[in-house]
């Protein structure tokens, strides 16, 4: 699979006094009580994770759980306290100033909860921001900036100031702003957590739309699971600064690895994320039966068959061989969560 | 069964029980004033520090013989103000005396106001421009046309020298954190010092005259700039940081492009005030020889010719209302964008007009003199009017204003006087101390009372008393004016506005231009000295008692209201008391708003701390200047000290911080 795009390993970011000193006194992995007693704030918590090329990784949690100071830690907009973050291999930790300044100007790019737009500037000088700031002469950053104000499906917009754009507008110069540079790395802080249920629906498809197209490296912070299902190939999700469980979404909703997490996941329409693969029951080979379903296919998408059926029903993978069956009784159990009756 | 009163009647005592223990103290020691030995009564004499002395030795020492290298402080000073020279002569020159070495004449007046028109019309609206021009023209039309472009020359120059001087201050602040532990307390010193006390040193090192006015009035506006710069940099968000930060700015990048223009909006405040300040300066700095309306002004009034004050007061006003107007709507202008492929004329309308207004002006002016210079013999004069206004007062009202005035002094400002003047020293720095201590522990505490000692060791104890009663006599009557009249104004938006508007309007005159009616009205005197304050000190309790009153949150309002509320009930139980930290706030504006019209008042004959700075000016004893403002600037930083930690608590308390 090669190397992850970026990693980081024990990463650890309090508040407080005398962090440095605090986290050496108790040999750098105090517990969450000695954090709370000495009147610390734990943002993130011995975080360590790796993320692949093409790879979308969403982390999720409630407020105040450290989501954006771990992404602020891997971009280096806030010093952790201890632990490393290596980008393409590179320790960011010990990366001067201007080795930031270089890696920010070519290779990351960052999306706002609240936008962060330059009020004083147009939306085309908005997005062309990036590359001024790296020394791009006036007639190719302009370009480049239609370019991409024309990908997020703003033409025509390109003279307007911030204040006269809606909040889904808005947000779509920021995402254009961040992708001005071409970045491999792509940082998006509840990019859409600021619009309103049907234009962020829109945002989400226009998302995945680019992603398709781009296929870059991607942290995604999010608060709501919908949305994180959508677009996550996995999920992290943090409490008081610890990441509790990272996997895709499948496995956090079965294999739920603590209470916090299976509480987390507990009201998710189970029906549109589970695929028939993961609750089958196996089976011994032979000829699969005519009306065989696919092995990841949804639960949702098969709902009549399993209620107009009596029998187990055959499940087979792309190939057409036999991998399981399932039955009637397995599918409830997997919808309403319950321990398959064995 | 308990009943609940009594449940609740420990906590009410407990909490009555706070300000009093407070005042406890002062009252123990005012009210056993008797049995004082006479140290504890007056400061005594021998306790005096010689702050004065040390302060001159310094001053002498720079004056005569400290060097830096090849030329002394003095050179340096004087160079300094050589300097300033230039541009004066430039922004004089073509505004109203013209270039004859080399033969230019100055803009021809209808330029002036035709320019001033098309910038009022850029900045705001068409409403603005005429009122831009309108004034313009009112200077040349009643004669004053030389006077105010003089003054505005003055304007011209030192606002941009201070505005960039304290934007360069506020910027080092805002990136080296040692220096802004520095320079904060000193801008807050600074702006509370009294007007007077920055000419006299002026005065010492410059000489007196009109580049020293123009100086003195750099120096003063230099403070209110380095604190909104300081302000606006803050007030960044810090996303908008972050995205500077990860579109790769440089540190240099990021100052020009991110966080300058980001706060530009704060910056321009900024310069309103600086300009504001200038004019309110430039008229004061016509005690040191500054030309232009404020001598003019001054002149008149020294020589009791209450009519030409008035109009050459109402230039000055006319001018603080231009200059503010203008400035402010340049802060409000938003950017907007402009439709594609539009002409020339459409993009750059205000250029084209500002062309065609040049054109247009030069062109009348080969046609007609009258429209280079205002032909004197066509000069109307207001003053006939204002001294026939002045003559129907005395005629009418002589008698019920001399009773007035004799029952002030009577029966509220000698009893008071009285009452401060038996103060004890010892009284007075116990109160301000154990407030401190209760209110923000020990540090305000030593802080506080770190001030009043100051005043009392510096000698002048008597003095400040007078002081004191006078503003503490002038406070109160502006909060049982003011007050009402806030609570009155708050009941709807449109009389808000209209308080808004007034307050507004009002805190742009320079302070000196309130002297001038009370001067119709009473003459000299500790009456109309006070008059003069609550005039000037009312803005800010007006208007904070509006802003408190109409932000106390809605949805307790509407609590209130869904509850049974009357209006009364409302006004008192809920408005009221949410609004009263920032009503407070306001009150605390007042002080200050006082304290610095006390000093000018010195001008109608007090016998406070001002007559002494007043003195001091007259013999240049820039020592005596010096500490003399101190003392009134620790007045007015103690009280406000006290009064925002105060009202910080208690917003805190409820919740509204
Ligand atoms: N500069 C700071 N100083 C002190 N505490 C901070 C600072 N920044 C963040 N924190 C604390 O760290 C914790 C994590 O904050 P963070 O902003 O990362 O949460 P979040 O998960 O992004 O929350 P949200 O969903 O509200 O954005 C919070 O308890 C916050 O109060
Ligand atoms: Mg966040």
């Amino acid at each position: 699979m090669g190397d992850p795009k970026i990693a980081c390993r024990n990463l650890w970011k309090l508040y407080g006094p005398d962090p440095v000193g605090f986290l050496k006194r108790h040999d750098g992995r105090p517990s969450i009580e000695a954090i709370r007693a000495q009147g610390y704030i734990s943002a993130v918590r011995d975080v360590s994770f790796d993320v692949m090329p093409g790879e979308i990784l969403v982390v999720m949690g409630l407020s105040g759980s450290g989501k954006s100071t771990l992404l602020r830690c891997l971009s280096r907009l806030v010093q952790p306290t201890a632990g490393e973050v290596m980008f393409e291999g590179r320790d960011m930790l010990t990366a001067s100033d201007s080795e930031l300044i270089e890696l920010r100007r070519h290779k990351m790019g960052m999306v706002f909860q609240n936008f962060a737009l330059l009020p004083h500037r147009t939306v085309l000088e908005n997005v062309a921001f990036p590359l001024q700031v790296r020394g791009t002469a006036r007639q190719e950053r302009e370009s480049r900036a239609r370019d991409v104000i024309e990908l997020v499906g703003l033409k025509g917009r390109e003279g307007y100031y911030p204040r006269e754009l809606s909040g889904g507008q808005q947000q779509r110069v920021g995402i254009a702003r961040s992708l001005a540079v071409g970045p491999d790395l792509w940082f998006l802080d509840e990019p859409f957590s600021a619009l309103d249920p049907l234009i962020r629906k829109e945002m989400q498809d226009e998302f995945l739309r680019l992603q398709k197209v781009l296929n870059k490296t991607i942290v995604f912070i999010t608060h709501d699971f919908d949305e994180a299902i959508r677009v996550a190939d996995r999920i992290a999700i943090m409490k008081d600064g610890a990441i509790e469980q990272l996997g895709t979404a499948e496995q956090l909703v079965t294999r739920p690895a603590t209470p916090y997490v299976a509480k987390f996941t507990e009201n998710i329409p189970r029906d549109r994320l589970l695929s028939v693969r993961s609750v089958m029951a196996s089976t011994s080979p032979r000829k699969p039966a005519k009306d065989a379903i696919r092995a990841d296919a949804l639960l949702a998408s098969i709902a009549r068959q399993i209620v107009t059926t009596e029998r187990p029903i055959d499940v087979v993978d792309d190939e057409g061989i036999l991998v399981g069956t399932l039955d009637r009784g397995t599918y409830i159990d997997a919808l309403y969560d319950q321990e398959p009756a064995r | 069964m308990e009943r609940p009163t009594k449940v609740g009647a420990p906590g009410a005592l407990a909490r009555a029980a706070k300000p009093a223990l407070t005042v406890l103290p002062f009252l123990i020691l005012f009210l056993c004033a008797s049995l004082l030995p006479d140290w504890m009564m007056k400061v005594p004499q021998a306790w005096t520090v010689p702050f004065i002395d040390w302060t001159n030795a310094v001053i002498d020492h720079l004056r005569e013989d400290a060097l830096f290298g090849l030329f002394s402080f003095r050179d340096f000073t004087r160079w300094i103000a050589e300097l300033i020279t230039w541009p004066l002569a430039l922004v004089e020159g073509l505004l109203v005396s013209g270039f004859p070495d080399f033969g230019i004449p100055a803009m021809p007046w209808v330029m002036t106001a035709g320019l001033c028109g098309v910038l009022g019309w850029a900045l705001r609206d068409w409403r603005l421009g005429t009122l831009a021009a309108g004034c313009v023209a009112y200077m040349a039309i009643f004669g004053k046309w030389e006077l105010s472009m003089i003054t505005l020359s003055v304007v011209l120059v030192a606002a941009p020298i201070a505005g960039s001087i304290g934007f360069l201050l506020g910027i080092m602040a805002v990136k080296k954190p040692w220096f802004e532990a520095v320079i904060v307390p000193l801008l807050n010193v600074l702006q509370s010092l009294p007007h007077f006390s920055y000419l006299i040193p002026i005065a010492v090192f410059i000489g007196v005259g009109h580049k020293a006015g123009t100086i003195a009035t750099i120096i003063f506006a230099i403070p209110p700039m380095a604190r909104l710069t300081i302000l606006g940099l803050k007030g960044i968000a810090e996303e908008i940081r972050e995205a500077g930060k990860m579109a790769g700015c440089t540190r240099f990048q990021m100052l020009w492009m991110v966080e300058i223009p980001a706060a530009r909006q704060a910056l321009l405040v900024g310069v309103n005030q600086v300009i504001m300040q200038c004019l309110a300066m430039v008229v004061i700095a016509s005690f040191v020889g500054a030309r232009g309306l404020g001598h003019d002004l001054l002149f008149r009034l020294q020589s009791l010719k209450i009519g030409q004050a008035l109009e050459s007061g109402v230039a000055i006003v006319l001018m603080a209302i231009v200059l503010d107007q203008l400035s402010r709507a340049a802060a409000e202008k938003q950017p907007s964008h402009l439709a594609d492929n539009v002409s020339w004329l459409a993009r750059f309308p205000f250029l084209s007009a500002a062309i065609a207004v040049c054109g247009v002006s030069l062109l009348l002016s080969a046609i007609t003199p009258y429209a280079s210079v205002w032909p004197d013999e066509l000069t109307l004069s207001t003053a006939p009017l204002w001294d026939g206004l002045v003559d129907w007062i005395t005629l009418y009202f002589f008698d019920p204003l001399q009773y007035f005035r004799d029952a002030m002094l009577l029966y509220v400002l000698i009893p008071v006087r009285g009452l401060f003047q038996q103060i004890p020293w010892t009284a007075m720095v116990a109160l301000v101390a154990v407030a401190g201590w209760s209110l923000g522990g020990v540090r305000l505490a030593l802080v506080v009372s770190g001030f009043v000692l100051f005043i009392a060791f510096a000698g002048f104890w008597e003095r400040s008393l007078i002081t004191a009663y006078m503003v503490a006599v002038a406070v109160m009557l502006c909060v049982l004016i003011g007050l009402p009249v806030g609570i009155w104004a708050s009941k709807t938006d449109r009389r808000a506005k209209m308080a808004k508007l007034w307050c507004d309007t009002f805190q742009t005159f320079p302070s000196f231009i309130y002297l001038i009616p009370v001067i119709m009205l009473f003459k000299v005197g500790d009456v109309a000295a006070i008059s003069a304050i609550i005039i000037y000190a009312m803005i800010p309790i007006i208007r904070y008692t509006v802003f408190g009153l109409r932000n106390v949150p809605q949805d307790i309002v509407e609590a209130g209201i869904t509850s049974g509320c009357t209006e009364r009930q409302l006004l008192w139980n809920i408005r009221l008391p949410l609004a009263f930290p920032e009503i407070m706030l306001g009150i605390n504006q007042t002080i200050m708003f006082a304290l610095f019209m006390v000093i000018i008042a010195a001008f109608i004959g007090t016998k406070d701390i001002g007559q002494e700075i007043f003195r001091a000016l007259t013999f240049n004893d820039a020592g005596k200047g010096l500490v003399l403002g101190l003392c009134v600037a620790f007045m007015g930083l103690t009280a406000d000290k006290l009064i925002t930690a105060w009202s910080a608590e208690r917003k805190s308390r409820l919740g509204l911080a």
